[in-house]
C-alpha cells in the first residue's frame, strides 16, 4: 500500500472504531474542546483571524497539523501546538471538526474588489477551484473563512514562505504580475462575497 | 440509588454513622436524586468549569456563586489602559451560563464546610453539594509592604483583579501632564500572569508617545529578570526608543534595587531596594505580591506558600476530598487565563465522570499568551501538556516563544490572533 492508501485507510478505521463521545471517558471532549479556546465554538471561529475549522475536510486537517508539526508551513503558534498531538490525535480531531456546522462569518466586503475578484476568479483560479470555493470537499475552506485569514494565506504562497505546486504558483505570480498585488485583496472579498450564497 | 460507587458508599455510611453518634440536627439534607455541583468564584475558571459541567451532563444541577454581576477580563485590559480598547469590550455577563442552565448566584461565598459538604454565603444562603470546584483567583498580601493597603488603593491601584481599577489608572493616566511619571511596580514570583505587568508598560507607553511625549514609565522589578524579557525589550526598542537618551521605558531589576520596601502614598513615593531608592511618581500603578484568594484561606485549602495543592489529573484537592480547585489559585500551571480555562475543562471532565461513575480519560492541558505591545506588533507563548508521573508536564517541544527578529508582518499577525484569542476565549467562558 502507497502511505498515501494506508492514511486513508487509518482514517478510516479511525472512523469506525475511534468513535468515542462525552458519554464515555471524556477524552475526546478533553482533546477538542482545548482547541475552542482560539478556534471558537465547535470551531466555528469567531474571528477576526483565526481559521474556522467547522466542516473542514478531514484529510486537510491533517495535513495542516503535520505540516505545522515539521515545521514545513509557516505559523505563530501552530508550530508548537501541533507538536503536543499524535497522529492519532490529529485523526480525532479531523473527524470532529469535520462534522462540525461552519456559520459563515460577517463580514464586510468592497463592491467593487468584489467586481473584480469574480473576474480574477473567472481567469485565474476556477480551472481549479470551481469545486474547492463552492464547497469545502476536496480542499479546503475557502467560502466562509476569516477574510484577513486568506489574505495572509495568498501572501504566504505568493511569496514563496508556503509551498505550492510550481505551476500553481507561476499562475499566482502571472496574475499579481499583470494586475497587480491588489488582485490578492479583490479576491479575498469576492470568496467572502460568496458566502451569503451557500 | 444508581451509579453509587464504593467510595461514596462508605462516606455515606460514615456520615450516617456519624450523624447518629451526634443527633438529627447533623444529618445532611435528604439527597435531591439529582448531582449537584457548585463553583464558587465567576471568573475564567469558575465559569468555564460550570459551562463545561452543563456540556457534559445537562442531568447534574450547577450553581455558580459569584459576587458580581458582571466580569471584567483582565487580559486584554491593557489595551484599556492604553486607549485602544474599550471598557465595554471587556465586560461580560452571566447571560450565557443562565442560558445554559446554570444557576448563577449573585453573593459572595464565606464559608465551606467539607463534612457536610456545604457552602454558605454572605447573605446567609446555604448550598449543599456532591462536588465543589473552587477557583477564587487572588488575593493580595496587603501587608507585605509597609504604606500599602485596601485604603490606599484608590489613589494607588492594582488593577490586578477584575474590578473598574482599570478605569480608575486610566483615569489617572488621561489626567496626567505631558512629562508625567509613571511607576509600575512588579510583584516578587510567583504572580497572576508573568508578562502582564511588561504589557502594560508597553500599551501606556503606546499612549504616552502619541499624547504626552515628553512622559516617562519605570518599571520596578521584584526579581532579575521577567516573562519574554528579550521579546519585549526587542519591542520598546524599535517602538519606544528603549536603548537611547529618549527611551519612554525604564526598568530597574531586584540586583539594582527593583523591589519596593516602602510606599508614601500622600506623597506619592516609592521607596526600592535595600537602600530605599526613592522614586516620586505623578501615576503609581502598584501590583502587589499575591496568593490564592480569600475563600481558599477560610476553607483550609491552601499549604503554607499560601497556595493550594491538587492532584494535577482532577484538580482535586490535597487537603480535602470532593473539593477540586482551579485557576491561579493552585500550584499546578503558571498563572494565566488561558490556563484556568484549560484547567477549568479538564476538571469538568473529572468532577462529571467521578458523579457518573466512570472511568475519566486522558487530559491534555494549553496555554496561550499574547502581549499586545503597540500597534502592529505583536507577541506570544503557547504550550501543550500532558500528565507525566501525576504532574502536568510539557510536552516535549510543543512549547515557545514568538521568535526575535520577526517580520514586521509576522508581528502584526500576533495582533490579529491576539484579538481573535479574546474573542473566541471569551465567547468560550461566557458564550
Amino acid at each position: 500500500m502507497t502511505y498515501k492508501t494506508t492514511k486513508y485507510v487509518l482514517l478510516l478505521v479511525s472512523l469506525l472504531f475511534f468513535n468515542t463521545t462525552w458519554a464515555d471517558d471524556g477524552s475526546l471532549s478533553m482533546l477538542v474542546h482545548n482547541c475552542m479556546s482560539c478556534h471558537g465554538p465547535n470551531g466555528a471561529s469567531l474571528g477576526p483571524a483565526t481559521p474556522t475549522l467547522a466542516s473542514l475536510n478531514p484529510s486537510t486537517f491533517i495535513k495542516a497539523m503535520e505540516e505545522f508539526r515539521d515545521d514545513e508551513r509557516p505559523s505563530t503558534v501552530m508550530k508548537y501546538i501541533a507538536k503536543g498531538y499524535t497522529e492519532e490525535d490529529y485523526q480525532v480531531m479531523a473527524n470532529y471538526f469535520a462534522k462540525q456546522q461552519s456559520i459563515a462569518p460577517q463580514q464586510s466586503v468592497d463592491a467593487d474588489k468584489v467586481k473584480r475578484g469574480a473576474e480574477l476568479h473567472q481567469k485565474y483560479c476556477k480551472k481549479c477551484h470551481d469545486e474547492g470555493v463552492y464547497t469545502t470537499q476536496p480542499s479546503t475552506i475557502i467560502v466562509g473563512q476569516w477574510m484577513p485569514y486568506l489574505r495572509l494565506t495568498l501572501d504566504d504562497f505568493h511569496t514563496g514562505i508556503r509551498e505550492l505546486p510550481k505551476r500553481v504558483l507561476k499562475v499566482m505570480r502571472t496574475m499579481v504580475e499583470i494586475e497587480g498585488e491588489k488582485s490578492l485583496d479583490d479576491l479575498v472579498h469576492f470568496y467572502a462575497s460568496q458566502a451569503e450564497q451557500k | 440509588m444508581s451509579n453509587i460507587t464504593r467510595r461514596n458508599f462508605i462516606k455515606v455510611a460514615a456520615g450516617m454513622t456519624a450523624a447518629s453518634m451526634t443527633g438529627c440536627s447533623t444529618l445532611p439534607p435528604p439527597p435531591t436524586g439529582k448531582k449537584r455541583v457548585v463553583v464558587i468564584g465567576g471568573g475564567v475558571g469558575g465559569a468555564t468549569a460550570a459551562k463545561y459541567i452543563r456540556k457534559a451532563d445537562p442531568s447534574i444541577e450547577v450553581t455558580l456563586i459569584e459576587q458580581n454581576k458582571y466580569y471584567y477580563t483582565c487580559f486584554m485590559s491593557n489595551e484599556v489602559l492604553g486607549g485602544v480598547r474599550s471598557l465595554d469590550s471587556i465586560k461580560f455577563s452571566y447571560d450565557g451560563l443562565l442560558k445554559r442552565g446554570v444557576n448563577v448566584v449573585h453573593d459572595l461565598a464565606t464559608g465551606i464546610d467539607p463534612s457536610m459538604k456545604k457552602v454558605t454565603t454572605q447573605s446567609g444562603a446555604t448550598f449543599y453539594y456532591d462536588r465543589l470546584i473552587v477557583s477564587p483567583g487572588i488575593d493580595f498580601k496587603w501587608n507585605a509592604v509597609e504604606g500599602y493597603d485596601k485604603s490606599v488603593a484608590e489613589k494607588i491601584p492594582h488593577a490586578w483583579r477584575s474590578s473598574l481599577q482599570t478605569v480608575t489608572l486610566r483615569k489617572q493616566l488621561e489626567a496626567m501632564k505631558n512629562g508625567g511619571n509613571v511607576i509600575i511596580a512588579v510583584p516578587p514570583r510567583p504572580f497572576r500572569c508573568h508578562p502582564a505587568p511588561f504589557e502594560r508598560a508597553s500599551q501606556i507607553a503606546q499612549y504616552l508617545k502619541h499624547h504626552k511625549p515628553k512622559s516617562k514609565i519605570l518599571i520596578l522589578v521584584a526579581n532579575d529578570t521577567f516573562a519574554e524579557q528579550k521579546l519585549f525589550i526587542e519591542g520598546w526598542e524599535k517602538l519606544y526608543g528603549y536603548g537611547t537618551d529618549n527611551s519612554i521605558i525604564e526598568w530597574v531589576p531586584f540586583s539594582e534595587g527593583g523591589k519596593v520596601v516602602r510606599i508614601d502614598a500622600k506623597e506619592m513615593t516609592v521607596y526600592a531596594g535595600e537602600f530605599e531608592d526613592e522614586y516620586v511618581g505623578d501615576v503609581i500603578n502598584f501590583i502587589p505580591a499575591q496568593t490564592a484568594g480569600k475563600i481558599a484561606f477560610i476553607a483550609d485549602l491552601v499549604d503554607k506558600t499560601g497556595w493550594c495543592p491538587v492532584n494535577h489529573k482532577t484538580f482535586e484537592s490535597k487537603r480535602h476530598p470532593d473539593i477540586h480547585v482551579i485557576g491561579d489559585a493552585n500550584t499546578a500551571m503558571s498563572r494565566a487565563a488561558h490556563s484556568a480555562n484549560s484547567q477549568a475543562k479538564v476538571c469538568a471532565i473529572a468532577v462529571v465522570k467521578a458523579l457518573q461513575g466512570k472511568e475519566m480519560g486522558t487530559p491534555y492541558y494549553m496555554t496561550a499568551c499574547y502581549s499586545v505591545l503597540g500597534e502592529d506588533y505583536g507577541i506570544s507563548l503557547s504550550a501543550v501538556y500532558h500528565l507525566e508521573g501525576g504532574k502536568i508536564a510539557l510536552i516535549k517541544g510543543a512549547g515557545g516563544y514568538s521568535p526575535m527578529d520577526a517580520t514586521p508582518e509576522v508581528r502584526k499577525r500576533e495582533v490579529l490572533y491576539a484579538h481573535s484569542w479574546y474573542k473566541n476565549i471569551t465567547n468560550d467562558i461566557f458564550g
